[in-house]
């Protein structure tokens, strides 16, 4: 007996597996570096928006073509992966088509695998075309350039040809054909394979499965490096998503103990810390690096797709702005991604890179076109919410660095002598009764 | 012009009772020129309707929303600290405000900081009048199939869901709603939210309020509504930008509302 083909099976699967897990575990390191914030409220809803959002694509039909074509891939993507579990088995005991002992079941499931593995492959070609030959706005926005770019394309390829795979293995499979159950769609490839020798069908079908296999584990481990993680991470960045009104902004508490102190008259300012008490350091208001986040809000940066919905529907952006809500994503993910590189060179220590998110890849002039109206997290079909973002970063300039623009200073100036953003006399408030 | 009924909460504590409710009129409704009318035609809805409100007066302070959505933390908690003082030595148990972003932060912002009550846009106070049988609107041939379009405000839409509510009054004034393409929960923003209003905007090929109103009037609109001052100052420029406002008027849902009742 000939074991070699199982042992190179089982090594590849333990290595593709191993160096994926790898990666999570780094992932999981780096969104561990964001601050913590309680999501452990309101768990039924939670799993409700997991189920309807992720689960249920609710928000991707608002666009009904890609969400009707998005469907058909996500559907494809979970249920043919179904038949990788039976090219486990064979390959790891030398079986083949283990599971074609449930007869005709085993030819409707093959069948349906069949009907789904084309349908995925035209979706992704229009999808291609979508990107590449329409060439829709939100795709060639100036953030998708190079990688990104690339990125989504690469995924699309790798989609064709896993589908592809799929149905040549079936095609050239000469005792599944003879089954003629659940050969659907391959049966159709078959005249184009006619006078073929049994042999080199044979071989053909060997390769086929095996880069089908192969290539399965090669895209697993390629979704670390590529915006393509949503398909994992959407189900828990759903689940810990907003479950408060859009415009209910945190407030924050380390503000609200000074403001309480501040307007304690019994609280002596000048006191000394009592006995035994710890120096606290003084904390840090707002965002100028991805540290200064919370895990969450780095969540959500792995879990962009970039699919854009945020920046098209981006009051700012569609006025010609600077600001997209997606490259906002983009950026923390590559300052967090470069953060962890930093940690991974220094022996598990960050060390100061003289870089910040702030500054280094997001500018003020971004931050302050926001016009805070939520449209991108409305927009965005995993829960995504840019806008907190902006609004730390926003926090930091003007309580870290007083740089607002100057006309907010004096609007905040107004507030504190009047109360009221304009500069009137708070006496004349009720002057509106008698005008 | 008509005399309003304006009672502050100093005056009813002095007679030792409570309004029923606290209208909140915000820094806007307050001092605003254009706002101003639209806290008047409120106040005479509430007056028809013999509502025993009050307002606080010169003891109103700006909510803060402006200065949180700068980015200034300490200012909005100082601001809210000190409303909240207010509101609560006078037991305050009711807010209603013509003014979504007040209405946001009175509502989501301050109970966390000590302030809970139970906060209402005055668009959904109006309905619950309505309701009650407490105000009643006479048909009027004034706007009856007029065509208006409503203007959705981010703080009150996709901010708090409030999307029915407006349409629902303006159905009942008999005119011909006439949806934007982008509504409701894909409604534009006007431009203003986020302390925008107090700012030029970034750099770029074209003011968010001339892009709304032209989406405004691609529905040809004798009537541009909505129920937010800071919308009705974009919009109402974002028609001048047009050339249009002697053909199309900006106006608040109650505006709206008491124009047609003569008030």
């Amino acid at each position: 007996m000939n074991y070699l083909p199982n042992i190179l099976f089982a090594l590849s699967l333990i290595l593709g597996i191993g160096y994926f897990a790898k990666n999570v575990k780094k992932l999981l390191r780096n969104i561990r570096l964001g601050h913590d914030v309680d999501v452990s409220d309101q768990k039924p809803q939670r799993w409700r928006n997991m189920m309807r959002i992720a689960l249920g694509q609710s928000k991707m039909v608002n666009r009904p073509i890609a969400g009707f074509l998005h469907i058909i891939v996500y559907a494809g993507f979970i249920i043919i992966n179904i038949e990788v579990l039976e090219i486990i088995i064979d390959g790891l005991f030398g079986t083949h088509r283990i599971m074609s002992g449930l007869g005709s079941f085993y030819g409707f499931l093959i069948g349906s695998f069949e009907v789904l593995a084309l349908l995925v492959f035209v979706s992704v070609i229009i999808f291609w075309i979508r990107r590449n030959v329409i060439k829709l706005q939100r795709f060639w926005k100036p953030e998708m350039k190079g990688w990104p770019k690339n990125d989504g394309n690469f995924i699309l390829y790798f989609e064709m040809v896993l589908m592809t795979l799929f149905l040549v293995m079936n095609a050239t499979d000469v005792h599944f054909q003879e089954m003629n159950s659940g050969n659907i769609i391959s049966q159709m490839i078959a005249p184009w394979i006619e006078g073929l020798s049994v042999g080199t069908l044979h071989t053909i079908e060997r390769a086929a499965w095996w880069l089908h296999i192969l290539g399965i584990l090669v895209f697993l481990n390629y979704l670390y490096f590529s915006k393509h993680l949503h398909i994992l991470l959407a189900f828990p960045n759903t689940y810990y998503g907003r479950v408060t009104p859009k415009g209910q902004f945190n407030n924050l508490e380390a503000v609200t103990n000074e403001v309480k102190m501040m307007m304690d008259p019994n609280v002596d300012p000048f006191a000394a810390p009592a006995e035994g008490a710890e120096a606290t350091v003084p904390a840090k208001f707002g965002a100028s690096d991805v540290m200064d986040l919370n895990w969450v809000q780095l969540l959500n940066a792995y879990t962009c797709t970039e699919c854009g919905r945020c920046t098209s529907e981006c009051p700012a952006n569609q006025t010609g702005k600077k600001l997209s809500p997606r490259k906002i994503m983009m950026d923390t993910r590559d300052r967090l991604e470069e953060v962890g590189k930093n940690i991974d060179a220094n022996k598990g220590e960050f060390k100061d890179d003289g870089k910040q998110l702030l500054g280094d890849y997001i500018t003020n002039e971004e931050l302050w076109a926001c016009t805070t109206c939520n449209a991108c997290v409305e927009a965005c079909p995993v829960s995504i919410d840019p806008l907190s973002i902006i609004m730390e970063m926003r926090r930091y300039l003007v309580m870290e660095q007083s740089a607002a623009p100057m006309e907010l200073n004096n609007m905040m100036t107004n507030i504190e002598n009047n109360g009221a953003p304009w500069p009137y006399n708070q006496m004349d408030r009720l002057n509106w009764v008698n005008e | 012009m008509s005399q309003l009924i304006v009672k502050t909460m100093a005056d009813f504590m002095a007679e030792g009772k409570q309004p029923e409710i606290l209208f909140w009129v915000g820094s806007a409704g307050s001092y605003d020129d254009r706002a101003k009318k639209i806290t008047r035609a409120f106040v005479k809805i509430l007056n028809k309707a013999q509502v025993d409100f009050a307002v606080l007066g010169t003891e109103e302070s700006c909510t803060g929303d402006v200065a949180k959505r700068a980015g200034n933390e300490f200012l909005f908690q100082m601001q809210a600290m000190m409303n909240i003082e207010v509101l609560n030595g006078y037991e305050v148990k009711r807010i209603v405000t013509a003014c979504p972003h007040s209405y946001n932060t009175l509502k989501n912002e301050y109970p966390s900081l000590g302030g809970n009550y139970h906060v209402q846009h005055h668009t959904e106070y109006i309905e619950e009048l309505l309701q009650n049988g407490r105000l009643k609107l006479e048909s009027s041939s004034k706007l009856n199939g007029k065509r208006v379009t409503f203007h959705d405000p981010c703080y009150l839409g996709r901010a708090n869901e409030v999307f029915e509510v407006p349409r629902n009054l303006l159905k009942t004034l008999g005119v011909d709603l006439k949806e934007m393409k982008r509504n409701r929960r894909t409604a534009l923003c006007c431009g203003a939210g986020g302390a925008q209003m107090f700012k030029e905007p970034e750099k770029g090929d074209k003011d968010i309020n001339v892009l709304r109103t032209e989406d405004a009037l691609e529905t040809q609109p004798e009537i541009i509504a909505t129920g937010c001052p800071y919308c009705n100052t974009m919009m109402t420029d974002g028609v001048k930008s047009k050339e249009k406002e002697n053909s199309i008027q900006v106006l608040d849902v109650a505006e709206l509302i008491a124009n047609s009742q003569d008030l």
